[in-house]
């Protein structure tokens, strides 16, 4: 029977086994950015997948984070008197924090989980090792066309995000509290500035990276995990992993972005 | 890299390969070749190494010792793009077809040539249905793999293997799965394959009855190692109890029951 310290240690290497892994597959695969010819045609079938078929899921949550947004904050202002800067509250939350974090969140769960499995499963059933075998090499065709469309599409898609909550707001702040339009929109013009920009843009594009490194990477090299089998229970394996993984990474990636930059 | 077309020397030249998985070994000091235009059949029981055997000869893995030479090439010492070159001349049709699930059959059957070539896509779509026509898939050129039965999957994924008219075809299992009607269908037109249009076909399989029919040479694979290596005739006749034990697919060990596997069982495992 091992030791509880054997297990940690073994724990240990394997983690980081996998992290460097996990490293030389993003060198492998952005190396290319530069020195292989691009798959337009693959490129735009996943931004349509990741970006054109999120749209309607992003816009409805962030209005609807908008909504909550304005609606708590309108509750702690309204007792200092200061409803006037719902606008600038609103603004800030989504543009700083709230737009990046839950578009992230929304795009593992959707995109990101269905590109994980999607990998999985050609990886259990030969499909990667047939392209290799067709002299196709599986990271150009498959790989690099996935990571170029999340890192369009995210951003684009926390700006929707961000500009579909700032209505949500508006609708709770000047329709439901009659709030004045003109307060709401000139508070948030006056707090929200290029630097806050920035800082969301920045994130959009760190959670897009980690997002899509984290799906590909953990099906695409699941044959070189001797703990997970292939087939239905491999596949459901890794892509559990991979969505818990990357949450929790642009959680984490939220924190140091915000400390480097605030 | 050497070219692919060799005039004379074996296709596939195989050294002291050994291999291991998880700290077992898999294959030990295997050595053989395979001539032009042969068809040959490795056989195994299950875990015997033989699909590792064929990754090996593909360059899907590399051996922890040995040499695989594929059309003068010596896969474990030649870069990636180096093999990429010599995969232009191979044809591999997996167990399942291993077909594309986001493509349609024929889309599949395009996708070597898409990648590899600077033909025009009308030329490559008659030369696809061309190679639909030969598995007998034309009708269903359109269709998604997963509208396709067992032996449709691997027609087309056979279609998409020899649609850049490899030198070297490898099957993995061909009959894995299919009836007998269906599994002869197969076996013909492999020996079509290699009749037709000249090409070495390697064949990985338990199948008895397809490799005795199809094969030039059998090579009988057995705990990692070379059991038997010869003819159809060398192997049906050897005096090896292990070779006859395989052919007439007698169990290894006989296998306790009743009373008698009670008393086997060891004390830790009631």
């Amino acid at each position: 029977m091992s030791s509880p310290l054997s297990s940690i240690g073994r724990g240990t290497l394997i983690a980081l086994q996998e992290l460097g892994r996990m490293g030389i597959f993003f060198a492998m695969v952005t190396s290319l950015s530069v020195r292989a010819r691009w798959e337009i045609k693959v490129v735009v079938q996943q931004l349509r997948f990741v970006g054109a078929r999120s749209v309607v899921v992003v816009a409805v949550a962030g209005g609807f984070v908008g909504m909550v947004v304005a609606l708590q904050f309108y509750d702690t202002l309204v007792r200092f008197g200061s409803v006037s800067l719902l606008g600038s509250a609103v603004g800030l939350s989504l543009v700083r924090e709230l737009g990046p974090v839950l578009t992230g969140l929304i795009v593992i769960g959707r995109a990101g989980s269905a590109t994980c499995a999607e990998l999985g499963i050609m990886r259990s059933d030969n499909q990667i090792d047939a392209l290799e075998c067709m002299a196709i090499d599986p990271v150009r065709y498959l790989l690099f066309p996935r990571f170029v469309a999340f890192t369009l599409a995210v951003p684009l898609l926390t700006a929707i995000f961000i500009v579909v909550g700032i209505f949500g707001g508006w609708f709770v702040g000047v329709a439901v509290f009659n709030l004045s339009a003109g307060t709401y929109f000139h508070s948030m013009a006056d707090s929200v500035v290029g630097h806050d920009l920035n800082m969301g843009f920045t994130k959009s594009i760190a959670f897009s990276i980690i997002i899509v490194w984290i799906c590909t990477g953990k099906s695409f090299l699941m044959h070189l995990n001797q703990s997970i089998v292939f087939g239905a229970e491999g596949v459901s394996k890794v892509t559990t992993d991979a969505v818990v993984a990357a949450s929790i990474s642009i959680l984490f990636a939220d924190y140091i972005i915000s400390a480097l930059m605030l | 890299m050497e070219a692919a077309n060799q005039s004379d020397g074996p296709v596939i030249q195989v050294e002291g390969l050994s291999s291991h998985y998880g700290g077992k070994e898999v294959l030990r000091d295997v050595s053989f070749s395979v001539t032009r235009e042969e068809i040959f059949v490795i056989m195994g029981a299950s875990g015997s190494g033989k699909t590792t055997l064929m990754r090996q000869l593909i360059g899907l893995s590399q051996p922890a010792q040995g040499s695989v030479t594929l059309l003068g090439n010596d896969l474990t010492k030649i870069t990636k793009s180096e093999l990429f070159e010599v995969r232009k001349h191979i044809g591999v049709a997996f167990q399942g077809g291993a077909l594309i699930n986001s493509m349609s059959v024929i889309e599949n059957v395009e996708l070597p040539l898409n990648q590899n070539t600077t033909l025009d896509p009308s030329t490559i779509r008659i030369m696809s249905r061309m190679k639909l026509d030969m598995m007998s898939l034309r009708d269903a050129e359109n269709f998604m793999p997963t509208q396709l039965s067992g032996g449709m999957l691997k027609r087309a994924g056979l279609a998409r293997a020899v649609i850049m008219d490899p030198n070297v075809l490898f099957f993995d299992e061909p009959s894995a799965g299919l009836d007998p009607v269906t599994s002869a269908e197969l076996d013909e037109l492999i020996l079509g394959l290699r009749n037709a249009l000249g090409m070495t076909v390697v064949v990985v399989t338990h199948e008895l009855e397809s490799a005795l029919k199809i094969a030039d040479r059998i090579m009988l694979i057995s705990d990692g190692q070379i059991l038997a290596l010869g003819t159809v005739d060398d192997i049906t006749h050897s005096k090896d109890p292990e070779v006859q034990a395989m052919l007439q697919r007698r169990v290894r060990d006989r296998v306790p029951v009743g009373e008698e596997y009670l008393d086997h069982l060891t004390e830790d495992e009631l």
